[in-house]
């Protein structure tokens, strides 16, 4: 098939899981306890964030056996995370017939100057954005979907909301500059041109944009969804709370009402208690995983 | 309820999925919609459309937030519905190794039918029934109507699976013409409203 083709079809597949919840699972039974909540995806992996900045040292790419008993146990898409310029590890995860690869700053980059070449796969790629430069020029290099890059793993949303605010700023700003000033503007965020000159036509990203990192209640959720994003990756939030099952439904309700502050209340009654969360200032910066990707 | 013939509502499933894309196209050729979120709302239409997105949390979401029974019951009265893609799932009456969701449809349908998101496609098909002239149709990890049976009649065949199919008030497309610039398909589903 044509390469443009492809690559609509694979933006086309993140059109379809708008209005979602995207669960971090690391095993088949979490897997099926996220798809019995109305998950619209699943991320398959080892360890959860908040374990990986627990433990410390390299996080990887998850064990394909793993992996494979997960895509064995639900229906809805699996997801993987390959490290950032980790092209072997995404062609491995692409062989296990993953659905869709994250291109993951959670993972400790196997790159520290290059992303992978997304064009170069057939699987779709999303990859996470604090900003609109950001995100252009991972559109550029072939990600059909596009994410936030809150700190993930401590259930603390204040980066995630930072992000996205960023990201809808500049879009509006851009989508009121005249043609003439496209090509700077283009030089001063470091974006292709021509994706530049799409998001100034169109007021949009060309793929769909999420919210990710720091997402630990159905609040949270929703609060996303109103600045804009359009769907959610919780990552820790549901499996390190102590009620998984009901946080997991809670929060898949609260994202498709999101603008319904009363069924919001309501499902959020007697969750339990979520996931502890850390505050970011006590994070020094290498500690900080949004701070990786170029 | 009263209602003017010439200006009906159409309702779009907002669960999840391809919502503003079918919201977009009806605004294209003048339709009035409708996000139906909540059971309440199926009172305010007179059709609805149940977009793209994952059969599996649609069919979830439609039991979570009560909307299908009421919903089922309104399309055995003979409200109009088109169901692309996850939406024709979500009719069938049966579904290869999982329960029918709505299952108000005389279809068997198996999800995934062309394989992974790789095997995704996109061909160029006349359907007699919506217009003479090719109509662009996306696959994206499509499903395919194994067979029809009963009142269902098959308004087009791909390679040897069916991809349309209507039956009375039902229209089901296994494509996505919700991520085309082509309206027709849709302008043939506000025909079916009486």
């Amino acid at each position: 098939m044509a390469k443009t083709e492809q690559n609509k079809l694979n933006k086309n597949l993140a059109q379809m899981l708008k209005g979602g919840v995207i669960m971090d699972v690391t095993t088949p039974a979490e897997a099926e306890i996220a798809q019995e909540a109305g998950a619209v995806a699943v991320m398959a992996l080892e360890r959860v964030p908040a374990d990986i900045r627990r433990d410390g040292g390299v996080a990887r790419m998850s064990d394909p056996a793993m992996i494979k008993g997960i895509q064995k146990a639900v229906t809805i898409p699996v997801m993987a995370k390959a490290r950032i310029g980790h092209i072997t590890e995404a062609r491995v995860l692409e062989a296990l017939g993953i659905d869709y690869i994250d291109e993951s700053e959670v993972l400790t980059p196997a790159d520290d100057a290059y992303h992978i070449d997304k064009h170069a796969f057939s699987v779709p790629f999303v990859c996470g954005a604090r900003n609109l430069g950001e995100a252009l020029r991972r559109i550029g290099e072939g990600a059909s979907m596009i994410r936030t890059k809150g700190e993930a793993g401590t259930g603390n949303v204040v980066e995630a909301v930072r992000h996205m605010r960023q990201m809808m700023s500049e879009i509006r700003l851009l989508s009121n500059k005249p043609s003439e000033e496209l090509m700077s503007y283009a030089k001063e965020i470091g974006a292709p041109y021509e994706l530049v000159k799409y998001v100034a036509e169109n007021k949009k990203l060309p793929v769909v944009n999420f919210a990710a990192g720091g997402v630990a209640t159905p609040a949270d959720a929703a609060l996303m969804m109103t600045l804009g994003a359009e769907g959610v990756f919780v990552g820790s939030g549901i499996f390190k709370s102590s009620d998984p099952k009901k946080t997991a439904r809670a929060i898949v309700l609260a994202t498709a009402h999101y603008n319904d502050p009363k069924l919001i209340a309501e499902v959020s009654e007697n969750l339990g208690t979520p996931m502890r969360g850390i505050e970011l200032s006590t994070l020094s910066e290498e500690e900080r995983l949004a701070k990786r990707g170029w | 309820m009263e209602r003017k013939e010439s200006e009906p509502t159409v309702g779009i499933l907002a669960l999840q999925g391809s919502v503003i894309e079918h919201e977009s196209m009806l605004a294209k050729i003048g339709a009035k919609t409708l996000r139906v979120l909540k059971p309440e709302h199926l009172e305010e239409i007179d059709g609805i459309i149940l977009p793209g997105g994952e059969s599996t949390t649609l069919g979830k979401l439609l039991n979570l937030f009560s909307i299908a029974k009421p919903l089922k019951a309104k399309i055995e009265r003979g409200m109009p519905v088109f169901g692309t893609c996850a939406g024709l799932i979500l009719l069938a009456k049966e579904i290869e190794g999982e329960q029918p969701h709505l299952g108000t449809m005389d279809i068997k349908v198996r999800r995934n039918a062309y394989g992974r998101q790789i095997d995704s496609f996109i061909a160029h098909e006349v359907i007699e029934e919506f217009s003479t002239s090719p109509l662009e149709l996306v696959f994206v990890r499509a499903p395919a109507i194994e067979k029809t049976f009963g009142k269902a009649r098959v308004l087009k065949e791909l390679d040897g699976r069916i991809i349309a199919a209507r039956q009375e008030n039902m229209l089901v497309t296994s494509f996505h013409p919700e991520l085309t610039d082509d309206e027709t398909v849709h302008r043939y589903f506000l025909s079916m409203f009486k």
